[in-house]
């Protein structure tokens, strides 16, 4: 007993303060692409040793499509004129796929459920978690959520061990073919009015995997998504900004 | 040893395709036989299907106290003896074998599907008014992957449960065929998420071997700091997880918070958690400057001491020891016989490490001592990852301490050598990885196999149920901590 207690002290207070102040990432942490399409001179070099097709040079510049970036930085390795700079901001996702693809501008927040939804969903809202043929590496950093350094039930979120009690579906991975029926069941099991979203490169594009036969190639082949949180793996803070933007529940900067 | 292993091969290694023994059904049937029962191993096994029908087998057995590996061959055939009935571990490849080409292992007792999905009837039922069945998943109550058990019990008592896997199958061994492209690594380093090291390393080995490079030994200390850091993230995240099925939440609460630092330490060197982007054949891509080195020592050393303490405040309570103790054995014999890995083997009893075994890189200079436990049970598996974590900590201190210096990567372009076979074995978290290329005449992939230290020791959760009660399933399953997508593919 008296061990645990001292344990308890020596171990410390760990709850990062997000949202209040930004968290601390590694030095070589890879963020969100930040693109000067005008120092583009279109040599597509990065086109060339991208694995996942993300890339694509525009009249405009190059454009990143986030929902299929695996953030391997390989692009940003070999161009010569710097036009790709991975950055440290942690802050990604959007409620469409349009909203996905980087051009150099900045990002816009991802918008918050409706009022309707949010008196349902702001203060208490509860997921099941299905993971559906990906590397494992999503869910690891999302069951990280609910460690104490992020303490995720704070905010009222939570994991949910039945969809019958569920507010909606957090999924990852491509949607393998053997778990294309129960990713359908569970969602049907999931009460109205219920949200979905979708973690990682494989659950948005079906990743590095997108194109195999395997597989379904995202879950919006097969369900309607809400939020789509790219990454691969997202890392935990992504996700939370995310699931924190969808709720309102981030103070505004700058107004 | 049988003499009819006639080609040997060091961990990493290849050789031309035609020198491998090659044999009929019967007589490959017979000398995977007779040799484990010399104390072999099994440590591939798997067909290279002909367009057809039919194909031709290929093994790779390993002999620990030598450190050797031996391939082996068959010639093309349809069906062939299996090799379960006289040897356990072989059953599981088998029914692969039989999943993938068709190739029929006669007189296997339970040729049933690997990663197709099973009918409902052909689960093992036992028919009686007092067992009732369980069935748990695919959709688990956790923030798990997927897969499916079903259960025959009577009360609390299992008498018997199955393990159904393959939902989180999605096709990577036949991407991997064909000339190495843009993707390979990636699917690599995706195998399993959470042994992005491991698998990553286990590729590189082959490529390096194919190509005869040898990687520098500064790239070979990065790579081992990591494979450590990927086994004590993974270690201590699962003692926690081990605390929290059984209610005990000071632990648990302390080594889920601990596996994050650990995981946090791993993105410092390249980025990310997982530790993507940093092994690369040839070399790895990031450095470890004298300041990193400096600040992942003081990190290491507050992890550590906080490490200790989380784990063992467990052992000093009564009940966290009562529901560890005793519960899903595995006993020495049985372990041996279904041919499990790495420290699930090792809580059993069972010395078997690929670091100490078959070293290459740096676990040829810097030894990690190998860990082993007699007990076979929860406590057992649990104990053992506690004080892998303690040995790997030294091991990185050691190699952070006193890096190699050199450069890091390796890129001399030499071509993939063709008609050849290479195996390369890593001692992931989880145990021994194993990844097996056959090379076309130039230079593609005409075979690249995967077998995850999770192929090996399902079936040991399985064994370990048996007699056990039900809610004792969590526990067991968390302490065995397999994967599914290792295993699915
Ligand atoms: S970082 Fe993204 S866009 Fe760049 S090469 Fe890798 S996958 Fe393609
Ligand atoms: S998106 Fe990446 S990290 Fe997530 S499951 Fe897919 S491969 Fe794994």
């Amino acid at each position: 007993m008296f061990k645990s207690l001292r344990a308890r002290i020596d171990q410390k207070y760990r709850t990062i303060p997000f949202p209040i102040s930004d968290p601390v990432l590694p030095e070589r942490y890879t963020g969100r692409p930040a693109l000067s399409p005008e120092k583009c001179d279109r040599c597509s070099e990065c086109v060339s040793v991208c694995p996942t097709g993300a890339i694509a040079l525009r009249k405009k510049g190059i454009t990143i499509d986030t929902a299929r970036c695996i953030f391997c930085a390989e692009c940003a390795e070999i161009c010569p004129k710097d036009a790709i700079v991975f950055s440290r901001e942690f802050r990604m996702g959007a409620n469409e796929k349009a909203g996905l693809i980087e051009n150099g501008a900045e990002r816009k927040p991802i918008s918050a459920l409706n009022k309707k939804m949010l008196r349902t969903f702001g203060r208490s809202l509860k997921f099941r978690v299905v993971s559906a043929g990906g590397c494992n590496a999503c869910e690891a950093d999302i069951n990280v959520l609910g460690t104490i350094g992020f303490d995720l039930d704070r905010f009222g979120i939570s994991y949910a061990a039945s969809p019958r009690h569920a507010d909606g579906l957090i999924v990852t991975g491509p949607i393998s073919m053997n778990m294309k029926e129960a990713v359908l069941k569970t969602y049907e099991a999931v009460p109205e009015p219920k949200i979905v979203i979708a973690v990682g490169a494989c659950a948005l594009s079906g990743g590095i995997y997108a194109g195999h036969a395997e597989t379904c190639g995202g879950v919006d082949a097969i369900l309607p998504v809400d939020l789509y949180i790219p990454g691969c793996p997202p890392h935990p803070m992504t996700i939370l900004n995310a699931l924190l933007e969808l709720l309102d529940r981030i103070p505004r900067r700058n107004g | 040893m049988n003499k009819r292993l006639t080609v040997s091969l060091k961990n990493g290694d290849f050789c031309g395709i035609r020198e491998i023994p090659s044999f009929s059904g019967e007589e490959l049937s017979s000398v995977i036989s007779q040799s484990a029962g010399e104390g072999m191993r099994i440590v591939s096994f798997f067909a290279v299907p002909l367009p057809k029908d039919g194909g031709k087998l290929f093994a790779v057995l390993a002999d620990d106290t030598h450190g050797v590996l031996y391939p082996l061959a068959s010639a093309e055939l349809k069906s062939y003896p299996s090799v379960t009935p006289s040897c356990p571990q072989a059953h599981l490849f088998e029914r692969e074998i039989f999943e993938q080409s068709g190739i029929i292992p006669e007189g296997h007792p339970w040729l049933k599907p690997v990663r197709k999905l099973m009918k409902n009837d052909s689960f093992y039922h036992i028919d009686s008014d007092e067992i009732h069945e369980v069935a748990v998943g695919p959709v688990h109550a956790g923030v798990i992957e997927p897969g499916h058990f079903r259960f025959q019990c009577s009360g609390e008592r299992v008498f018997h449960m199955e393990i159904a896997l393959g939902y989180q199958h999605r096709g990577i061994e036949n991407a991997l065929s064909g000339t190495p492209g843009l993707k390979t690594i990636h699917y690599m380093e995706t195998l399993a998420g959470d042994t992005t090291i491991g698998h990553s390393t286990a590729y590189s080995m082959i490529i390096e071997a194919l190509r005869g490079i040898t990687p520098y030994p500064r790239a070979e200390a990065i790579r081992a700091i990591a494979l450590e850091m990927e086994r004590i993230a993974n270690h201590i995240g699962d003692l926690g997880a081990l605390a929290g099925d059984i209610g005990y939440l000071p632990s648990k609460s302390f080594c889920g918070r601990l596996r994050g630092d650990a995981l946090n330490m791993t993105a410092e060197i390249c980025g990310n958690r997982f530790g993507r982007n940093l092994v690369r054949p040839g070399g790895v891509r990031y450095d470890l400057d004298r300041p990193l080195s400096e600040k992942l020592l003081a990190k290491i050393k507050d992890f550590r001491n906080d490490a200790v303490q989380a784990a063992e405040i467990m052992w000093d309570v009564p009940s966290v020891l009562e529901r560890f103790e005793d519960t899903g054995i595995v006993s020495k014999e049985t372990a041996a016989r279904i041919g499990m890995v790495g420290p699930s083997a090792r809580a059993s009893g069972l010395k078997r490490d690929v670091r100490s075994q078959f070293p290459t890189g740096a676990y040829r200079f810097n030894h990690v001592p190998i860990v082993t436990y007699e007990s076979g049970d929860v406590f057992a598996r649990a104990l053992t990852r506690e004080m892998e974590i303690n040995r790997s900590i030294k091991f990185i201190q050691d190699l952070l301490k006193n890096p190699p210096t050199s450069p890091l990567m390796n890129d001399k372009a030499k071509n993939i050598a063709g008609d050849s076979f290479a195996a390369a074995m890593v001692e992931g978290w989880r145990g021994e990885i194993c990844h097996t290329a056959i090379t076309d005449k130039n230079g593609g992939f005409a075979r690249y196999k995967v077998t995850d230290p999770s192929f090996h020791n399902w079936f040991g959760l399985a064994c370990c149920m048996k007699n056990g009660a039900i809610s004792d399933f969590p526990v067991c399953n968390k302490s065995f901590s397999l994967s599914y997508c290792g295993h699915d593919l």
